[in-house]
């Protein structure tokens, strides 16, 4: 099944990913190709299959809520792009 | 100085005719030497190897010293090291210094190990041949125009250059096993939840299991003794007692069920890999196992399973980089979204925008149910598959890879092509198995592996088995040319 450069774009932006017109076409024709290879699984008879949710059927395991971390925000932030007094900073989101 | 394995460095040890000092200052020289031709390493950490392997010549001074202390291994670069630089083989990571180390580098440095450096690998493990490296590509030791295989392919390289005796790894889909096979040497990748996964940098987290490449079963068992176990950090690990591996290395394979899997020999299986394989079946029932022909008829559908469920975790998983908490930000923006956007652009390579745009596609609205709830059942039928069969064998094994290492630059350009290369490594995965590769022989002058996958927690058993093979053959103690 062939991609449309729409559908390309229109991924693109959910993935938060630039992509630019000269990109489009590999991305066409590549992942055009590995939806080819997944759509094998169309055929196959999958009624009153249980779909997995974990390979070993574990549950998620509870933890008490205590609070067991110390406060590591300076040696967290040290590897940031950008940080004001402690706080993350990032370019304008509204007007 | 020969690198030997990690066996033999621990007894050197023991009786002291070594120090740690000694052998990290060697492994340290191998690498100076022959990694400007490998390209297995991404950082080489001099000074606090030289200071651990101090440390750990102290303890054992002091008589404190246990199996492992003072042995030098290599990390592969997906596992956090506090303070020292971990990339993930990724531009976007390449200025990234994590601020606390992953319990698989904690519980190694406590038992004494020493870290000499990290590992090249595939950006972020997603790639079969280590050429979506930001770092480049790392050469097969047996032959420099070959890929070592991947993701793991940096640490493949090292152990089997003999610039370290082990390394460790990681494998979602096959990045343990395939490499060692490409390169001649031991890889084990344990039961999904087995060796914690808090600090390994998540590719897809319903598949991604931490392991080891050594030269042998029997350093890969005496590792894995000290990686294994429960991590209240990671909320996936299992809470399962570790079974003693090196204690049974020895066992009798006298009645063991072997089963063999009819689409493990199916016409993509390179007819001198086969040969060989089977020939390594042959050996096994020599030493007396007991071989039976089993099926796994969903098998075959593993792969296009794989590239539903991989893609779609590492497309939610990949999103946390987004120039904001950590690793590269891309300049000169004005907005959010296009700080988003630019950075993710900048700061990944080709094949990792590939799987983020696979895996957003197959999540979109109107597509969840057709692929992704789709694969999960899939991926239901390939687990039941393994569980039928080892209600009649102990065992399953067959062929690694279906070819030898193949040149580098050769399936760059067709990522289906690469991706059928985990054909045969793919299964375990799906189904949480643990799973080895050893080496079983040449072609074209190029090793090539045998795989043993168990049922869940059977690692005893396929350490025991790989061992026994190594007991009745010598393909592991083979080296290329320059390696010791």
């Amino acid at each position: 099944m062939a991609l449309s450069d729409d559908e390309i774009k229109h991924v693109a932006k959910l993935a938060r990913l630039a992509v630019s017109d000269a990109e489009v076409p590999d991305y066409v024709g590549k992942l055009s190709r590995i939806i080819d290879l997944v759509q094998q699984l169309d055929a196959v008879d999958t009624s009153g299959v249980t779909p997995m949710a974990h390979p070993l059927e574990m549950a998620q395991r509870l933890r008490a809520d205590d609070v067991t971390e110390e406060n590591c925000r300076d040696a967290y932030q040290a590897s940031a792009p950008d940080v004001v007094d402690g706080l993350y900073r990032v370019p304008r989101v509204i007007e | 100085m020969s690198i030997g394995t990690v066996a033999s460095q621990a007894a050197a040890l023991a009786a002291g005719n070594l120090s740690s000092r000694e052998l990290t200052r060697a492994a340290l020289d191998e690498i100076e030497a022959r990694d400007g031709t490998l390209n297995a390493f991404i950082n080489v950490c001099a000074e606090s190897a030289m200071a651990a392997a101090t440390a750990a010549d102290e303890l054992r001074a002091a008589g404190r010293a246990g199996p492992l202390t003072g042995i030098p291994i290599a990390h592969k670069d997906i596992f956090c090291t506090r303070g020292l630089a971990t990339t993930c083989g990724s531009r976007m990571l390449a200025d990234f210094v994590p601020p606390y180390d992953a319990t698989v580098v904690s519980r190694l440095a406590d038992a004494g190990v020493v870290c000499v450096g990290k590992t090249n690998m595939d950006e972020f493990a997603m790639g079969s041949s280590n050429e979506t490296s930001y770092f480049g590509a790392v050469r097969n030791p047996w032959d420099p125009a070959k890929s070592p295989g991947g993701s793991s392919g940096g640490s493949a390289a090292a152990v089997a250059g003999g610039l370290v005796a082990a390394a460790t790894g990681t494998d979602t889909g096959g990045s343990i096993r395939q490499p060692a096979a490409l390169t001649g040497i031991t890889g084990v990748k344990p039961t999904y939840g087995r060796v914690s996964r808090f600090g390994m940098i998540a590719f897809a987290s319903s598949l991604d299991q931490a392991g080891v490449l050594t030269r042998t079963a029997e350093d890969a068992a005496m590792l894995l003794a000290v990686m294994a176990g429960f991590d209240p950090r990671d909320s996936t690990s299992a809470d399962v007692p570790v079974a003693d591996y090196p204690a049974t290395l020895g066992d009798s394979l006298e009645g063991r069920r072997i089963g063999v899997p009819t689409e493990f020999f199916d016409d993509g299986l390179d007819d001198e890999c086969a040969t060989l394989v089977r020939a390594a079946l042959a050996e096994l029932e020599a030493a007396g196992a007991l071989l039976r022909e089993v099926s796994l008829p969903n098998l075959p559908l593993s792969v296009p399973t794989y590239y539903i469920v991989a893609p779609a975790e590492a497309s939610s998983n990949l999103s946390r980089f987004d120039g904001v908490r950590f690793g590269h930000r891309a300049e000169a923006v004005t907005e959010l979204n296009e700080m988003y956007s630019l950075t993710r652009q900048q700061g990944f390579g080709d094949e990792v925008k590939r799987r983020i745009m696979t895996g957003t596609y197959v999540l979109s609205a109107g597509y969840y149910d057709a692929y992704y709830l789709q694969a999960q059942k899939v991926r239901q039928l390939i687990a039941d598959d393994f569980r039928k069969a080892f209600a009649e064998v102990d065992l399953i094994a067959g062929p690694t890879a279906p070819t030898a290492a193949f040149a580098l630059g050769d399936k760059v350009d067709d990522p289906v092509q690469m991706y059928l290369n985990d054909i045969y490594t793919i299964g375990a995965n799906l189904a949480g198995l643990p799973g080895a590769s050893v080496p079983c022989g040449f072609t074209g002058g190029l090793p090539v592996g045998l795989q043993l996958v168990g049922p869940a927690f059977s690692e005893s058993l396929v350490l025991n088995v790989a061992h026994q093979y190594q007991l009745a053959t010598d393909w592991h103690e083979r080296r290329p040319a320059g390696a010791d």
